[in-house]
């Protein structure tokens, strides 16, 4: 096993997403058997390769500082859960 | 013929010479949507009323004008990861379930200047996560040649629709395979353009250096002609080439002497279908037969793709899907503080297939296993993409099957997420070369479900492939066959 009940634990805290004990065990299978699946890649040599995060020849888009039309305020919030006084709204987070 | 089953350049051409209406047009899509969705189940929202108005319009349009652009009054279909202004778009998860754009994608600013009609939104796998459409959070689509079968996925709303005879055309989306997989599932045509072709603006977001939108169509003539709409720069995607797009209609020309079409041996992947394995053989030889030159190439890093984009996919997407937090839009589950707020929120919200990815793409960008799996992947994606390279110094295009099999049972492989990745094989590999594909009907399987063929291109070489596909397309026929579905 590659990752144990706490890896999968730890990862769905950084994700946000909580998991239930009647799901732990499905999860922590194809997890395993995921990373044992893309273990392969390890076999190649990769030692002088450089990484490719795009395939274009991407460069910076520039381009002049002019106000366009955008949103206005009441379409923005316009499918937000909790909003008022024209911002979105959450739960308390300073005390 | 009854008018559902025409292909959109024929009903364009009907139109041109008013031998029908665009209320016509938009009355027999919506029966035929009334009497066989309750069955298919290719969309999700249905737009009758938007969708009648824009008729009526194009109707004065060409009363008043006589010649018209190509999707005027014809009526369509796009997937619901596809924002459109004022029309709910979901991406089939209940996170989005109430979310209504207030803004439209670029191609649906595109699509609606030409007056198309669109008869609603159509399924798909979660925020576009699987190959079957079994993913989506409202019900699963079935396959219009046997509803025991799924359509294909992600896109598979759009394209069941458009084999179903329940739109004229439809856009879809494909991060790694998801219009091209479906096409051949339902027996049409799909086509995955070059990264960069066609604007992502309002695309919902999964893989950003993957994702592109491209049409799913009856025909390969609709499918140069809607790529023709739907092309261009467009400032707003920093992604977006800035390549003139050329006509796609003037490569419809029947012509592949001396054609040089490379055959990888890597895409023959093992478990692939028999019956697959021997069309695509058919067809390289009616290729030859036609005066093209057949090399046998090598792709040896083929075999690694589909682990490098299982790996690159979801690490993209859990940024992307970061978004949904329940603050700015989108459902929200109420807890006792922000963090049980969005931990409730995403628990609830998120299917189990959005769920495993954005934990396995949070787990391969963690410290300490990012350069072993995030960083590992991208250098095989260098490879990958050297692979292609390397091959079209000797060959013009690369054919291969879409998909090593044909539909499956709905429900036989949604219990085994890896055996599921491992249909991708053939059609992953493009993506992350970012390169254009396309996928079009060449046979039958003797069960009755269609077989599609890919054709790759070299990057932004769409004319390529599209002449390719119209020549074999033109010369076998398969592109008249639609799904009978009856009640």
């Amino acid at each position: 096993m590659k990752v144990s009940g706490k890896d999968v634990e730890n990862v769905a805290g950084l994700s946000r997403l909580r998991i239930t004990e009647d799901k732990m065990d499905k999860y922590l299978i194809e997890f395993n058997d995921f990373l044992e699946y893309v273990d392969m890649l390890q076999k190649v040599d990769t030692e002088n390769v450089e990484p490719t995060a795009h395939v274009l020849p991407l460069q910076n888009v520039f381009r002049e500082d002019e106000i366009k039309p955008s949103l206005d305020r009441d379409m923005a919030l316009s499918n937000a859960p909790e909003k008022e006084n024209g911002y979105f709204k959450v739960p308390r987070i300073i005390e | 013929m009854e008018l559902y089953k025409k292909s959109a350049h024929d009903l364009h051409d009907l139109l041109e010479k008013k031998e029908v209406t665009a209320v016509e047009l938009a009355d027999a899509f919506l029966e035929r949507i009334d009497s066989i969705d309750s069955k298919l189940h290719a969309y999700i929202t249905k737009t009758a009323d938007t969708a009648m108005e824009a008729a009526k319009k194009a109707d004065k349009k060409i009363a008043a004008e006589g010649k018209i652009p190509f999707l005027t009054g014809i009526p369509g279909a796009v997937k619901d990861n596809i924002c459109t202004l004022g029309i709910r778009t979901t991406c089939a998860s209940k996170m989005l379930d109430n979310f209504v754009p207030p803004y439209n994608a670029a191609v649906m600013d595109k699509i609606q200047k030409e007056n198309a009609v669109i008869l609603g939104k159509t399924n798909m796998d979660e925020f576009a996560m699987g190959g079957s459409t079994e993913n989506s959070a409202f019900f699963p689509t079935h396959n219009p040649h046997n509803a025991e079968y799924v359509p294909g996925g992600s896109s598979g709303g759009s394209a069941a629709a458009v084999a179903g005879g329940l739109a004229a055309w439809a856009l879809g989306s494909d991060t790694g395979g998801s219009i091209r997989q479906p096409a051949s599932f339902c027996g049409i045509v799909g086509l995955k353009p070059t990264y960069g072709r066609v604007s992502r603006y309002g695309l919902v977001a999964y893989a950003s250096s993957l994702d592109q939108i491209g049409p799913l169509t009856k025909d390969v003539t609709d499918c140069a002609n809607i790529l023709n709409v739907i092309t261009g720069y467009d400032e707003k995607d920093s992604t977006s080439v800035k390549a003139s797009s050329p006509d796609y209609t003037k490569s419809l020309i029947q012509d592949v002497k001396g054609l040089r079409i490379g055959i990888p041996a890597e895409y023959f992947v093992d478990g692939m279908d028999k019956e697959v394995a021997e069309s695509i053989h058919m067809a390289i030889n009616d290729f030859k037969a036609m005066g093209a030159e057949i090399i046998d190439i090598s792709l040896p890093h083929t075999k690694y793709a589909v682990a490098a984009y299982y790996l690159l996919a979801p690490a993209e997407a859990t940024t992307n899907l970061s978004r949904y937090d329940g603050v700015s839009y989108g459902e929200r589950v109420n807890g006792d503080d922000i963090v049980s707020m969005m931990t409730n929120t995403r628990t609830e919200k998120f299917g189990s297939e959005v769920k495993r990815r954005i934990m396995m793409g949070n787990y391969a960008l963690s410290a300490g296993y990012y350069d072993a799996y995030y960083l590992k992947a991208l250098k095989i994606r260098t490879l990958v993409k050297e692979d292609y390279d390397r091959a079209f110094e000797k060959v013009d295009v690369i054919l291969t099957p879409t998909a090593p099999t044909t539909a499956f049972k709905i429900g036989s492989m949604i219990n085994d997420p890896l055996q599921m990745y491992l249909q991708d094989a053939c059609t992953v590999p493009l993506n992350l070369a970012g390169l254009p594909g396309i996928s079009l009907p060449c046979g039958v399987s003797s069960s009755g479900l269609p077989i599609g063929m890919q054709i790759i291109g070299k990057p932004l070489d769409e004319e390529g492939i599209i002449k390719a596909a119209y020549t074999y397309e033109q010369s076998k026929g398969f592109y008249k066959n639609i799904a009978e579905v009856t009640e």
